[in-house]
């Protein structure tokens, strides 16, 4: 009945997701230093507290490359986010059951290998995981898709109470962010300042 | 059933209205009066008695508040009069207590033997207080640990909607699917059972019934594609005696020689499997997640079944049975006696879990038993409880996606033009997804003969859209921005003379009234606010006679109580959320309308008026 789960894509995602998941510690004596070089640390950084560093560590992953810059990208990220129905919890960005996520706040870090990482491996506080049952790519495309839902131009381009309906490609400065949040100029600041119902 | 995956159209939504900008009212020519659609099978016969619940099911008063209902009969009616009119105006808080959980809190506070007991939000921590010493200090805390992933299948917030003391026991239920019992003076689990399966999307939200030697106990996830249920656990061990489910064939739904339905839509056999297409009553909802109800006079259980699923009505064509309907089943055995569809083939998220109170009213000239049912579509029932014969049913809030309830099939009448469609946007559907009113109860006096219903006034806009089941996720396919009703107030609390078909008095408020209410011996009525205000009101009039703000906005079940010293005590949890109040509660962004299920539309100014938070208050008058 839901076959498209069943294909041989499956496997390699499932390793890619076993590596990310045990790389977390850094070993005793070793040397860090930023960034890091390709390979010397296994799996994705999510915390912007790396102890000991004068500046954060940066994993990158050299497979996000071509989802930047990547109008097609964010455009089937957006078709498969419904399909897929990551709309369900995450409405058109707005969240429900699950958080917001054009509101430029990244729990888990808002760099494309980091998105594909949350959707690979899913969160403990209620989001599923996925590796090994959405193709690889399509992971990606997603991650640009939620990459874009809180970038200023896609925020400018919303018009009514439907948001994200025309998603921004997700600039290469947006992967360049090394810290808990994005940095200012690809983020809407929106809730800083919240006016009282009479004023 | 929906293997291939299917593009799905947006639509923009035109104009400038930016979602922090309310949206505009219905306008009232939308909605039908009352008069219009309102329907009897005879006039009203007030003289012919005086409605009150049957003391098998509403005891004298103990002053205690044992279970979240207060009795079987659920008239949360308290006959404690110390706190009249002429002294609410000296009421003030006695105590507070944080729950330590900052979501919607919308279980009632439990009281039995001097002490109080409360289940909060997930992660469903259980506290007991000591009632009987200055400032109730905590006897225990029990955390269940419930999985934190069941958070991700929760609908609608991360509620819980409270627990019940029977037999030296504390029994509630996990959001992770477990029935926990706890021993009332240690906190320990006498046992605990798990019931339901996030992976396919199941939790457990609901307050379970305590009675005759059972517990009942439905689950949630009418949004995510669950199959409903309801089972009967063993009080003293936690096993479970039977488990009917509310879609698939009669042998799983336990329909068989005892299946006795007042009308003819309901007759037939395997109902379950053929209003369906294939296989999609297994995917189909009518989920019990709001109120059952024990039946000491008549030994029956009565509980409504959830919205069929998913929303798009277009992809299961049929009446989808047992859906949107209410079952009167044996509680010994779970076989069904009768049914009742409210809302055949439902298109608009109309649930039929709403409380229902056991009466004897007047009725046709004699007293009949019956059961008063305050639909999500808007309209209040008067079902013979005996039979499963509608006797009335008139609308309590604007309603235009019916024309009224054929009494002679008990099918509803549907107003074509509010029909959902695909991919094309139905505007103005009243009531909205979430009902006139939704699970929040009502309450009952015997003194007035009035039923206190808190409720709705909002509407929506829906477009369907096609989905395909993914088992753990949401499984609905429409797209929905609600706004507010005719008048532009968004709730209310309306007086209802169940008799003579009819409000008495009727308070407008700003938000949805998504607490319960309770009434007691004095003629109070005291109800939440979602923007933080605790109120009393005389039970005649509607008159605010006191009130006080709290830390956040209340959606819980206040209650009303004899304290150690013999005086009454007033209770209430605030901490505002669950569906209506996500967009404070929850990580949800204003600026996007069908977020939280296109509830945040209608709610996105919450923010400015109220902060998460969850706190217990006791009131009482200075002694």
């Amino acid at each position: 009945m839901y076959s498209r789960f069943h294909t041989s894509w499956a496997l390699g995602i499932a390793v890619f997701g076993t590596i990310a998941g045990c790389a977390r510690s850094p070993h005793p004596g070793e040397a860090v230093a930023a960034p890091s070089p390709p390979g010397a640390v296994q799996g994705v950084i999510d915390s912007a507290l790396e102890p000991g560093v004068s500046h954060t560590l940066v994993t990158t992953d050299p497979r996000a490359a071509e989802y930047y810059d990547n109008a097609d990208a964010v455009g089937t990220g957006k078709r498969l986010f419904q399909q897929y129905n990551c709309s369900g919890c995450h409405s058109n960005g707005g969240g429900g059951m699950g958080p917001s996520l054009m509101d430029g706040v990244w729990i888990y870090g808002g760099r494309l290998e980091q998105i594909h990482q949350t959707l690979v491996e899913g969160r403990p506080n209620g989001m599923p995981s996925w590796g090994g049952k959405i193709p690889d790519k399509q992971l990606w495309q997603i991650s640009a898709y939620v990459r874009s839902l809180s970038l200023p131009q896609t925020l400018q381009a919303n018009t009514g109470p439907t948001p994200s309906q025309n998603p921004a490609p997700v600039p290469r400065s947006a992967g360049q962010d090394t810290g808990w949040a994005a940095p200012p100029d690809t983020t809407n600041d929106y809730g800083a300042t919240l006016a009282g119902p009479n004023q | 059933m929906k293997t291939s995956l299917v593009s799905v159209m947006w639509v923009a939504f035109a104009g400038n209205a930016w979602a922090q900008s309310l949206p505009t009212p219905v306008p009232e020519s939308e909605v039908f009066s009352r008069e219009e659609i309102g329907h009897a099978l005879s006039a009203p016969t007030p003289e012919a008695g005086h409605t009150a619940a049957n003391p098998a099911n509403a005891p004298q008063d103990d002053g205690q508040w044992t279970m979240p209902s207060k009795n079987y009969a659920s008239t949360r009616y308290s006959s404690l009069d110390e706190l009249t009119a002429a002294n609410v105006k000296q009421l003030q808080p006695l105590l507070s207590f944080s729950l330590g959980v900052n979501k919607g809190q919308e279980a009632a506070p439990i009281v039995a033997d001097d002490t109080m007991f409360i289940v909060t939000a997930y992660p469903n921590y259980v506290y007991a207080l000591d009632l009987t010493k200055p400032g109730a200090p905590l006897k225990w805390k029990f955390e269940p640990r419930p999985l934190p992933a069941s958070q991700g299948v929760a609908c609608c917030d991360v509620v819980n909607r409270g627990g019940s003391v029977d037999k030296g026991k504390y029994i509630f239920n996990t959001l992770d699917g477990q029935t926990i019992a706890l021993d009332v003076k240690t906190g320990k689990p006498v046992w605990r059972t798990q019931l339901g399966n996030i992976n396919i999307g199941e939790s457990i939200t609901m307050a379970p019934v305590v009675a005759d030697g059972k517990v009942y106990v439905g689950n949630s996830g009418g949004e995510l594609g669950v199959r409903g249920w309801v089972v009967a656990l063993d009080e003293d061990s936690g096993k479970l005696l039977w488990k009917a489910f509310n879609t698939g064939p009669d042998k799983d739904v336990l329909i068989g020689a005892e299946f006795k339905p007042y009308y003819d839509g309901a007759k037939g056999k395997d109902l379950g499997v053929s209003t369906w297409p294939p296989d999609a009553w297994k995917i189909g909802g009518g989920n019990m997640w709001g109120w059952m109800t024990y039946d000491a006079e008549l030994h029956a259980l009565y509980h409504g079944t959830g919205n069929p699923g998913p929303w798009n009505q277009l992809q299961r064509p049929g009446d989808n049975k047992w859906t949107a309907g209410i079952f009167a089943r044996d509680p010994q055995t779970g076989a069904a006696h009768w049914f009742y569809q409210f809302s055949p083939h439902d298109q608009h998220d109309y649930d039929g879990i709403n409380e229902q109170i056991l009466l004897d009213m007047p009725f046709g000239g004699s007293m009949r038993k019956v059961l008063v049912h305050l639909d999500r579509n808007g309209y209040v029932y008067v079902i013979d409880r005996k039979s499963g014969e509608v006797l009335s049913a008139d609308p309590f809030g604007p309603t235009n996606s019916t024309r009224g309830v054929d009494l002679k099939t008990g099918r509803p009448i549907l107003n074509p033009d509010k029909e959902t469609k695909l991919g094309q946007t139905v505007r103005n559907i009243c009531p909205t997804a979430s009902g006139a009113k939704d699970w929040q109860p009502s309450s009952f006096s015997p003194r007035t003969g009035l039923i206190y219903i808190p409720h709705e006034n909002i509407c929506m806009d829906w477009m369907n859209m096609q989905v395909s089941y993914i088992a753990g996720t949401p499984y609905v396919g429409a797209d929905v921005h609600m706004k507010a009703g005719p008048g532009g107030y968004r709730g209310a609390l309306t007086a209802w003379d169940p008799v003579r078909r009819k409000p008495v008095w009727s308070d407008k408020e700003n938000f949805p009234v998504w607490s319960g209410t309770v009434v007691t011996g004095g003629d109070l009525v005291f109800y939440g606010t979602m923007d933080g205000w605790f109120k009393a009101v005389d039970a005649h009039t509607g008159e605010v006679l006191w009130k006080h703000k709290v830390d956040s906005g209340i959606i819980s079940q206040p209650v009303s109580y004899k304290g150690p010293d013999g005086h009454q005590y007033i209770a209430v949890l605030s901490g505002v959320g669950g569906w209506s109040g996500a967009v404070v509660s929850g990580p949800v962004d204003p600026r996007d309308g069908s977020a939280a299920l296109g509830f945040v539309n209608v709610m996105s100014d919450l923010p400015k008026y109220t902060t998460a938070g969850g706190t217990l208050y006791v009131f009482s008058l200075p002694h």
